[in-house]
């Protein structure tokens, strides 16, 4: 069997093994009914939360549409700390860049009155750039004084999110009439177009075209790492930097570059929720996104089509979630329970092999993320 | 006690690892099991010692026989595993690493260090090991270690004692220490299953030898009426040149250049010390030397990887002390480097990429940004045929080839271009008989097609046979310029060590 396959066997186990479990604490949560005695109630709970989960993610068109809605931040900035990890970096600052791209995206959505189809594409390039510029501080960190890049992606987290906060409250991205941190309302040119927009003015089909700008981020990320020279150098210094070295390859440069065109993806998670989603920018417009990038990636590991798939995973899960807590009184929270536990299979390889009793050795599996990037 | 192997097959998914072997060994003696790497002698060594469960066939102690499922069951039987990489705690000190695990206690449970300390004095008294037992490991060379690991075999009362390639890490003269130490433990009463893939050793110190090749025992031999070349051509599968096979060199003009180059070390030491020497077209210079003494340091200076302090380095003419190492590519200096997993090679990497690793960039491979792998691949399939390397499919990651092919790709990516400077450093280290001889006569056909070759290697023999003129390095210096025909291992031996023949003492 190829590696492919069996780490692609190994995530499924995961999932699955993941999901049984959260099916206990469901049942074993559900108070009211095991008190009277009611095992019956509970597993029809059960049936109806994980009923409501598959209904909310995929069952109908206005469900698909809220998985997209959800996979596509996830999508972009995940592909932000794979690309990251490729080149042997370990990029926890994909918040800090998403708000960098998020607020160079809206200053080129509002500031300027475009054609549509010159704006769209203008402020998506700006959010990426934001991003970049962004990413590329920790790279040049790291390259020029050897700081490492998890603890100073982490600071410029910080960073980011009170000059966000700052930058809201000042004249040029203040809403008028407002004095929270809010900003203005981008141009409807700059707006990126609904993804449904075929299905005529439903207001609640959210998904936009971010999704498809992450597709081809995805496309980019895949062509970057198998027909670019520089791909070539990002993954030869990933695995090995004194063979890059050797190999005359610049690795201190690389590291910049490989941070800025991991920052331009989270940049273009913000600017495209920015100009997708909300139409304005606030404090809170990056959310857990860039933590639950991690998460998206590892469970991908950090290949383009894995990112995807986990992206799409992640994404589902967050609009199944929804229709569950409806449905039933299992709360959204769960979902977090259910990812965790995901993250956590795909942690420990041993303990599904066990599980399961999967025969053979664990590799192409564990090790997703090998030490700290280092 | 005899302890023997009936039959022992162990497969893993694509290959049969040990196929139908059979062996034996009594107490009193010293069988060395030897083979090229990947012929099977590890997983052999990991199903006597309990840690793989053989597929087929079983082991059997005087006739009985024996179900390991862990090592534990292996020692409580009375086998004992000195493996290649010690299992010691560097901060205690010689006698807690002994008793770890089997510590003696007192009252309390507490640990009786007295206890300990007489223990491995009695031991280490009975075989003449003379081990402090209140040295701290981290401050004990290579050799005394590999000693604390036996008496841990031995308190653990093991009747058959293996050795997994104990002489890898050792010096010349602890290989003849260790030896000794075979011999009475054989005396003794015990018997030794020797690994190692070095002829020399094995014909030096077994009283049978067993010759292990893709999984299977071809051979069996009496060292007293066999010889190194007999038990070569077993290993390999055929007659194998033990000795270079090369013409006189004819030297041109100087291609290599150093002068007065130091290189120092962050903390102030001078490890490269006003060296000056050069290379003509044409010849190989050998630079001999013990490990540690500044070769390592001259290479990366060489090769760019590290800024000499002073001194210049010129390539036909052109001084290149400034240059990166991809501008020392470009200028025709090919570099196979000491340590081929840390430097060399980029093992996750597919071995097409690795084959184009100090290439890619050039003209034939890439375009603008886009790399052209249809061409490395057709690329990578001619130097797999043309350098022997040993894969179905180079797609595949380096780190599925053996030592030797992982180093023959180095040597295809390397000689393969067009170059006028080879530096070659350990180019055969821990690589088996039959790539070594290939490795050779690699270098030796660049020399001849007018290549200027630098080899550094610790390995005398290796200087000796491949050489055309050879340096000898001692603390940072070059200490001799000998023509290798008019001089003796032992003069070169001396003047490694730091002193200088009578003979030739001015």
């Amino acid at each position: 069997m190829n590696e492919t396959l069996k780490s692609l066997r190994f995530t499924l186990l995961a999932v699955v093994a993941a999901l049984v479990v959260s099916a206990f604490i469901i049942v074993i949560t559900d108070i009211e009914a095991l008190g009277d005695g009611n095992f019956g109630q509970a597993f029809s709970t059960l049936g109806t939360a994980y009923w409501g989960l598959f209904k909310g993610s995929f069952g109908s068109l206005r469900a698909i549409s809220n998985t997209i809605t959800g996979a596509t931040p996830l999508l972009l900035a995940g592909l932000a700390v794979s690309s990251a990890f490729k080149a042997g970096l370990f990029n926890i600052g994909a918040t800090g860049q998403m708000l960098a791209g998020a607020i160079t995206g809206l200053w080129v959505g509002f500031a300027f009155q475009l054609p549509p189809i010159i704006h769209v594409p203008l402020a998506l390039l700006a959010a990426a750039v934001g991003g970049a510029l962004f990413g590329a501080i920790p790279g040049a960190l790291k390259a020029r004084t050897g700081a490492h890049e998890v603890i100073t992606t982490i600071m410029l987290n910080g960073i980011a999110s009170f000059t966000v906060l700052w930058l809201l409250k000042t004249e040029l991205f203040k809403r008028e009439g407002r004095d929270d941190a809010i900003s203005k309302f981008v141009e409807d040119s700059a707006k990126l177009p609904k993804l449904f927009w075929f299905m005529g003015k439903r207001i609640d089909l959210l998904a936009h075209t971010g999704f498809i700008v992450a597709l081809l981020a995805t496309f980019v990320f895949w062509w970057l790492l198998r027909k670019t020279t520089l791909g070539f150098e990002m993954q030869a210094t990933g695995f090995n930097q004194e063979a890059a070295r050797y190999a005359g390859m610049k690795t201190k440069s690389l590291m910049v570059v490989s941070m800025a065109i991991a920052g331009a993806f989270a940049g273009l998670a913000g600017g495209s929720e920015v100009l997708g989603l909300y139409g304005y920018a606030s404090g809170s417009v990056a959310g857990d996104i860039g933590f639950d990038a991690i998460a998206v990636a590892l469970l991908g590991r950090s290949t383009p089509i894995g990112t995807l798939v986990s992206a799409l995973l992640f994404g589902a899960l967050q609009a199944g979630g929804r229709q569950m807590q409806v449905d039933t009184d299992v709360p959204i929270d769960l979902i977090i329970v259910l990812r965790a536990l995901i993250v956590f299979f795909i942690a420990a390889p041993l303990l599904v092999k066990a599980i399961f009793r999967v025969k053979g050795d664990a590799k192409g599996f564990g090790q997703t993320f090998r030490g700290w990037g280092g | 006690m005899k302890f023997e192997l009936r039959g022992i097959t162990k497969r893993f998914p694509g290959v049969v690892a040990n196929d139908n072997v059979n062996l034996e060994v009594s107490t009193g003696e010293v069988l060395a099991l030897i083979g090229e790497n990947g012929a099977g002698k590890s997983t052999l060594m990991n199903v006597l010692y309990g840690i793989y469960r053989p597929d087929e066939g079983e082991l059997r102690i005087d006739g009985t026989p024996q179900h390991f499922s862990s090592p534990a069951d292996a020692i409580a039987a009375g086998i004992g595993m000195v493996h290649q990489h010690f299992m010691l705690v560097p901060v205690m000190t010689v006698a807690e690493n002994v008793v770890l695990g089997v510590e003696p206690t007192g009252r309390l449970g507490s640990l009786d260090i007295d206890e300990a300390r007489r223990m491995v004095k009695e031991v280490s008294d009975k075989y003449s090991l003379e081990l402090n037992p209140d040295a701290v490991i981290e401050d004990l060379p290579v050799g005394v270690r590999q000693r604390v690991e036996i008496v841990k075999v031995l308190m653990r009362d093991a009747k058959i004692v293996v050795f997994d390639e104990p002489t890898a890490v050792l010096t010349p003269s602890e290989i003849l220490e260790f030896f000794e130490i075979v011999r009475s433990l054989v005396a003794a009463g015990r018997g030794v299953i020797f690994i190692t893939h070095k002829l020399k050793e094995a014909l030096t110190i077994a009283d049978r030898i067993n010759v292990l090749r893709r999984g299977k025992v071809v051979g069996e031999a009496n060292p007293k009426n066999t010889t190194e070349s007999e038990i070569a051509e077993m290993m390999v599968g055929r007659a194998v040149q033990l000795v270079v096979d090369k013409k006189p060199a004819t030297p041109g003009a100087a291609m290599l250049q150093v002068k007065n180059l130091s290189v120092v070390e962050p903390d102030g030491r001078t490890v490269v010390d006003d060296v000056s020497f050069e290379v003509r077209v044409g010849e190989i210079v050998g630079i001999a030397g013990v490990q540690g003494n500044g070769q390592t340091e001259l290479v990366e200076a060489l090769s760019g990887m590290r800024r000499a302090a002073s001194g210049s380095i010129s390539v036909a003419d052109r001084d290149v002390s400034h240059d990166s190492p991809r501008e020392r590519h470009a200028a025709g200096m090919a570099h196979i480097p000491e340590d081929r997993q840390r430097q060399g090679l980029v093992t996750e990497m597919s071995i097409t990429e690795n084959l184009v690793l100090t290439r890619y960039h050039d003209a034939e491979f890439s375009q603008g940004i886009r790399m052209k792998w249809d061409v490395a691949a057709a690329r990578a399939k001619e130097l797999v045929a043309a350098y022997d390397i040993r894969t179905n499919d180079p797609s595949q990651p380096a780190s599925t080839l053996s030592g030797g092919n992982q180093q023959k790709v180095i040597v295809a990516r390397e000689l393969s271009r067009d170059i006028r400077l080879a530096v070659a450093a350990q180019p055969t280290r821990g690589i088996d008989v039959g790539s070594i001889e290939y490795v050779h006569s690699q270098i030796v056909k660049e020399r001849d097609a007018g290549v200027a070759v630098l080899v550094v290697s610790t390995e005398l023999d290796e200087i000796m046979s491949l050489s055309d003129r050879v340096l000898v390095m001692y603390r940072g210096r070059i200490v001799a310029d000998l023509d290798p025909k008019k001089v003796s291992h032992m003069d070169i031996g001396l003047y490694m060590a730091g002193s200088r023949p009578a003979a030739v003492a001015s």
